[in-house]
């Protein structure tokens, strides 16, 4: 090692340490920078961020329609399970069967929010709610039907 | 004036007009010695605050805010929490050794206190050798910290333990050549000498650039002698799971854990003592209204805010670098600290030949 190399290797260290002392020198004196979420007293105020992932739902219009046709490509997609599609047949005004879902059940316990479900979705019919206060007492209230009673596919959705 | 000193004349004169030389001193032993276990629970209890606040500060964070007004009685709840637990002493463990480890730590901390000049004139002993003595002293260190991993009959505070002593035994080499270029400068090895050596100037500016040196090298080194983060080897959470206090919990735990603190603030005291002029005021050549206006604020205050300034600045070391691996560390202390800090004692000692500092 050259004396050369040997100084440069000591001042490069001491350059990027100062850095990092200023970077942190000021957070410390910049406290508005704080990000901690004192969660259980700002619960009415609180602030996630776009990206945070709390559950899989699926919305419904003012009809009781959602876009799910059942492609089943979310079932397909989960990596533990958490997602089965349960059909039923439907008659159509023209008297043909048409293939539709009874139930779309959604197993919160096993659930990792991993989002590959939602990517997988060919028709935007579920995403992922903010909503995170999941404790029960019960196990098999976890296990949840995303859509709702009665509820139909939406007109157009294929 | 009510000064530290002038507090301990009184208590010496209205001592010796009372009772025989003997029992002076016996009492004034008694004395030093409740004072001394005083300040070390005062200063567990404001270091441990002060180091969750200012950890929290720099990552963001809001650290403790709810027992006490802005959560500043949070290590009192600690300490009670501590005290009321179990002091479980593992079924394998060397019994003896495993519990006359945490007082061995503690008790090389008290006697780091002693030649400590906390204020002008006011110091537990002024012993001709107060550096060498610190030096000395604060490496026994190790030997509590090896006696606990060894006792503890557990791989992890074992390995925790034998990192610490090839860490602790390297880097006395440069904490003492760093010390060594102030004794070079003042000439002395007694305390009170080297801090009047400071009257018109501390070191660190009389020094010029290798005193500067030597304060940077000296604070590395304490800093990984204290086994601080980031050269927390001996305890490296996130490989040995705590080190060599694994397996203590309770009181013996919260020993280890006072020991570490009161060892930075002695460590910090020295170096403020050595590089930063103790009690001195801080004073600027000719200015002397300034000068003046300095000599105002008590000698305990600068050297309290010095040691606290010290204290801050290693804790903004901790919370900033990553932890070294134990190669590095060893790489740091022998490739690079080792031979500056040499180099810097021969310019040192030029410079103290020659006169060149004021």
């Amino acid at each position: 090692m050259g004396a050369g190399k040997y100084i440069k290797d000591v001042w490069g260290a001491v350059r990027s340490l100062l850095k990092g002392m200023r970077r942190t020198g000021y957070y410390f004196t910049h406290h508005k920078e704080i990000i901690t979420q004192q969660y259980p007293d700002n619960r009415e105020t609180l602030n996630l961020p776009e990206r945070f992932k709390g559950e899989v739902v699926m919305p419904h219009n003012e009809n009781n329609e959602h876009r799910c046709t059942g492609c089943q490509a979310c079932e397909l997609a989960c990596p533990n399970g958490t997602i089965k599609v349960i059909f039923k047949n439907e008659l159509t005004p023209e008297g043909k069967k048409k293939k539709a879902i009874d139930k779309l059940v959604y197993h919160l316990e096993l659930c990792t929010m991993c989002n590959l479900c939602i990517e997988a979705c060919p028709s935007d019919a579920i995403k992922m709610a903010q909503t995170f206060e999941h404790s029960v007492f019960d196990r098999n209230k976890l296990i949840k039907i995303l859509n709702n009673p009665g509820s139909k596919i939406m007109e157009g959705v294929e | 004036m009510w000064s530290f000193s002038h507090i301990a004349n009184e208590i010496h004169e209205w001592l010796s007009a009372n009772f025989n030389p003997t029992w002076t001193l016996i009492i004034e032993m008694v004395i030093a010695g409740v004072a001394v276990i005083g300040l070390f629970a005062i200063l567990g209890l404001i270091l441990v605050i002060m180091e969750r606040k200012v950890s929290a500060w720099m990552q963001i964070r809001l650290g403790p805010n709810r027992v006490g007004p802005k959560g500043m009685l949070q290590s009192l709840a600690d300490t009670i929490k501590l005290i009321v637990k179990e002091g479980l002493t593992p079924a394998g463990a060397d019994k003896l050794l495993f519990n006359l480890a945490p007082f061995v730590a503690i008790i090389v901390a008290m006697l780091l206190m002693a030649p400590i000049a906390f204020a002008g004139n006011f110091q537990l002993w002024d012993l001709n050798i107060g550096v060498l003595y610190v030096s000395a002293i604060s490496s026994l260190s190790v030997i509590s910290i090896l006696m606990a991993g060894w006792a503890s009959n557990n791989k992890y505070s074992l390995l925790g333990a034998v990192r610490s002593g090839a860490q602790i035994v390297s880097y006395e080499l440069s904490a003492g050549l760093s010390v060594l270029a102030v004794v070079v400068l003042t000439g002395s090895l007694q305390v009170s000498e080297i801090v009047e050596s400071q009257r018109y100037g501390w070191w660190l500016f009389k020094g010029h650039i290798p005193a500067l040196i030597a304060f940077v090298t000296f604070i590395i080194a304490v800093t990984a002698e204290t086994n601080r983060a980031p050269f927390d080897m001996a305890e490296a959470e996130s490989e040995l799971t705590a080190g060599f206090h694994t397996e203590y919990s309770g009181m013996k735990f919260a020993l280890f854990f006072l020991a570490e603190y009161v060892n930075v603030f002695i460590v910090c005291a020295i170096g403020a003592t050595l590089f930063l002029g103790g009690p001195m005021p801080l004073h600027i050549g000719q200015w002397e209204g300034f000068n003046h206006a300095m000599d105002y604020i008590p000698s305990s205050l600068w050297f309290f805010g010095k040691t606290f300034f010290l204290i801050f600045l290693i804790m903004w070391f901790r919370w900033t670098f990553p932890r070294l691996r134990i190669d590095q560390l060893l790489n740091l202390e022998w490739k690079y600290l080792l031979p500056i800090s040499m180099i810097n004692l021969l310019l040192v000692t030029l410079m103290a030949i020659l006169g060149w500092h004021f």
